[in-house]
């Protein structure tokens, strides 16, 4: 900057200097400080205009913007951002999801003793192949309501399966902390299950999903929730659900098939901590509940457990998050536990068998999981997660519950899994995770190589 | 609405139990601000009108907050939601909205106030394409690190504030007159003092300080970032150190809650000072003074790391 100050006084001096060598008069002097001192003030002037359209932009009432820019109107509510936020609106977001996985033992078959494995629970393929592809579209549908649509892709057993997983509105702030959605959507009756499969810690879904919910309960229904007045959150909510989805399974009482009541309480301990827990109950009437189709004898006759009767769950959740000075940023950790304890009373018979095989069963099976995931670093997540299952189910006749894969005889399914994942920014992730399958007699080692890549608009940062 | 306090109809613990559950009963205007700069801007112009939440302190990344409970409960009973926009919050608002069930705070009502629609943006991109990192569509977000879009944003909320509550609206427009007057005094101030600090080259973590850097004249050469939002990579500061050898910087800057590494280890190799700035106000937003704290704190510690004093 000096060198450049210098070389101007030169440049400045030189002409001078010759001036002042030639005409030695006052008057020459005082006219080039005249012309210096009006170029000065045309400078300055230029430079207070300058100066005034800056200020001008910077309030901009009602004029236009730079190019590249959205015009601000003094009416402020409708205007930049939320012009700009029509270029992703719909919101429409893509998840690509695919995997790599090893068996020790063959995953078909896959059972937990006690339990039946309904919906999509179940091992991945062996081997490379994809997983959910998850298309999901989302907007204020006006000032009233709000609208998700996800629709997930699968192949099962060679056949591409579309299925809706969320088509509901939701009212945008009904008043006094009441909210309303209709629609198919995930239950309130689990803290995990409300997130979509690309946004758990795991590949796979924890043990008492698989064996209760058949990885997640979903349905067609309608949901009321209401937050209180307070400072910590107290959310209370009612579901009712036409009960057509496992583990209800057949609508049954004028299409009204099951319930579940929940109750969250949360809030924040200092800067660094907060927590969340969490109670739900269930209630099904349960017709013609199907999982767990298996070949029996050589005949090849497929035989598939079908449960009949009613069906009640209670479930408890317990998280928390740790953040040094609440900056999940750089590090974090979270600690998260479920439990799920379900009763049912009714029938069970083996649909396809000759003659008739059937029970009376007496349900009683329970289960939990605990599980932590450390960020070390902002790329880096570590997280180790312990499965446990029990039950103790009675029936009329026991070999018919053998059969079915009731009878757990000591063998309580039991899991352990640690996982390690590199997520280059927000939108993708690969993980690594070993599982250690002890659900049955001989345990398995499992180990998944998965990717999650999430295309479009940005998600959201759940609790 | 659970302040009964007759003998015997309710049981004491029941009482206190309760108590902790409710929120004041408030005759002021909830004010839930997502950042600290908005808290104390509310705050300021607001007095004892309103109560004010503050949703994020200085040392968290605005970016990655968590709609978390304690949050849904406050978005619940809010009646005006100060925000800074320009999708800081895209992780985090949209899910605090639907889930508060507070009609008043929702998009483009009344009790929904976002800085980033008051002022023009820098840094808004021309095309908008994830490989360019996590970039912001309506610009870059961090406004309130230029005084003066902090001051146009003030008038707009003071407005606000009037069509919201208009029987405080003579105490607010007087609260502005107050802040115009000591805020505009004091931008003159911080821009005499800053006045060497123009030209002097800076490279940044990630585009937080873009307003400061813009409204002081100085000049941000590089990022540590590779892409916005990107952590910088082992690579990338190595190109960076290359250049800079070449072709020197003055002062690294980071915020308080980015990671300090990056920056230390850069500095270290090149031997320039390295800045860690609050991108937002420290401390309870107390109004005025708080922000006033702020800025002054920016403007000196950026004077004394160029080595150019505090006068």
């Amino acid at each position: 900057m000096n060198k450049a100050i210098w070389a101007a006084a030169l440049v400045a001096a030189l002409p001078w200097n010759t001036a002042a060598a030639t005409e030695p008069g006052v008057d020459s002097l005082r006219a080039e400080l005249a012309a210096l001192k009006a170029d000065y003030e045309t400078r300055i002037r230029a430079l207070e205009a300058r100066l005034a359209r800056q200020d001008a932009l910077l309030r901009a009432e009602g004029a236009a913007a730079p190019p590249g820019q959205t015009q601000r109107s003094a009416g402020a509510a409708t205007t930049t951002a939320s012009a700009r936020g029509n270029a992703f609106n719909p919101q429409i977001s893509l998840i690509l999801d695919g995997r790599m996985a090893s068996f020790d033992r063959d995953p078909e078959g896959y059972h937990l003793p006690g339990f039946m494995l309904g919906g999509e629970a179940g091992l991945f393929e062996e081997g490379m192949s994809i997983g959910h592809t998850e298309l999901s579209v989302s907007a204020n549908i006006d000032h009233l309501f709000f609208g998700q649509f996800t629709v997930a892709m699968a192949e099962h057993d060679g056949e591409t399966e579309t299925e809706v997983e969320e088509a509901f509105f939701e009212t945008l702030g009904l008043g006094e902390g009441f909210t309303l959605r209709g629609g198919r959507f995930f239950s309130a009756v689990g803290y995990l299950n409300q997130q979509h499969e690309h946004a758990w810690d795991f590949a796979d879904a924890p043990l008492v999903y698989a064996g209760l919910w058949g990885n997640k309960y979903l349905d067609d229904g309608v949901r009321l929730s209401w937050v209180a007045p307070t400072r910590l959150l107290l959310e209370l909510g009612a579901e009712v659900f036409a009960g057509a989805k496992f583990p209800a399974g057949g609508a049954r009482d004028s299409g009204i098939g099951s319930r579940v009541l929940f109750a969250n309480l949360g809030g924040d301990w200092g800067a660094s901590h907060s927590w969340q827990t969490g109670m739900s109950h269930y209630a099904a009437d349960v017709e013609g509940r199907s999982a767990g189709a298996h070949e029996h004898g050589v005949g090849g006759e497929e035989e598939t457990p079908t449960f009949t009767g009613d069906s009640e769950a209670w479930g408890a959740h317990l998280i928390y998050k740790w953040a040094p000075q609440g900056n999940y940023r750089q590090r974090n950790f979270k600690l998260q536990a479920e439990y799920f304890a379900v009763e049912e009373d009714g029938d069970l018979i083996l649909a396809g068998s000759e003659p008739l095989e059937f029970s009376s069963f007496d349900g009683d099976q329970e289960g939990f999981y605990l599980q932590g995931v450390y960020q070390f670093r902002p790329q880096w997540r570590v997280g180790l997660r312990y499965d446990r299952l029990w039950s103790d189910n009675e029936g009329s006749d026991p070999e018919v519950l053998e059969e079915a894969g009731l009878l757990a005889e000591g063998d309580d399914p039991e899991r352990w899994s640690a996982m390690f994942e590199w997520l280059p920014s927000e939108f993708s992730r690969l993980r690594l995770q070993y599982n250690r399958d002890d659900s049955y007699r001989s345990g398995d080692h499992q180990w998944f190589l998965q990717y999650t890549h999430s295309l479009g608009a940005h998600g959201a940062h759940r609790f | 609405m659970m302040h009964v306090q007759r003998k015997g109809l309710w049981p004491k613990w029941l009482v206190a139990a309760l108590a902790l559950f409710t929120v004041p009963a408030a005759a002021e205007l909830r004010v839930f601000a997502c950042e600290p700069e908005w808290a104390a801007l509310s705050a300021a112009l607001g007095g004892d009108r309103v109560s004010v939440d503050m949703a994020t302190t200085a040392a968290q990344d605005p970016h990655y907050v968590q709609a978390r409970p304690g949050l849904i409960a406050l978005a619940r009973s809010a009646d005006l939601l100060v925000c800074t926009g320009a999708d800081l919050e895209t992780g985090w608002l949209p899910l605090l909205l639907r889930k508060s069930g507070n009609p008043v705070i929702q998009t483009a009502r009344s009790g929904y106030f976002l800085a980033a629609e008051q002022v023009s943006l820098l840094e808004v991109p021309e095309r908008l394409d994830r490989a360019l990192g996590d970039i912001h569509a309506a610009g870059n977000p961090h406004l309130a690190l230029d005084p003066r879009r902090l001051l146009v944003v003030a008038e707009r909320l003071a407005e606000r504030l009037a069509a919201i509550d208009p029987e405080g609206a003579v105490a607010y427009r007087a609260h502005l007159a107050g802040f115009r007057n000591r805020w505009q005094a004091a931008i003159v101030g911080w821009e005499m003092r800053a006045a060497p600090l123009r030209g002097r080259r800076v490279a940044a973590h990630h585009p937080t300080f873009t307003y400061l850097e813009d409204w002081l004249g100085l000049e941000r050469v590089a990022m540590l970032e590779p892409k916005p939002g990107i952590p910088p990579s082992s690579a990338h500061l190595a190109r960076l150190l290359k250049k800079f050898r070449a072709e020197p910087v003055d002062l690294i800057l980071h915020a308080s809650y980015e990671d300090a590494r990056p920056a230390g280890w850069l500095a270290g190799k090149i031997g320039v000072p390295v800045l860690r700035l609050p991108a937002s106000p420290e401390g309870p937003p107390d109004g005025v003074e708080t922000l006033e704290f702020w800025m002054e704190s920016l403007v000196t510690a950026l004077l004394q790391t160029a080595g150019l004093g505090a006068r």
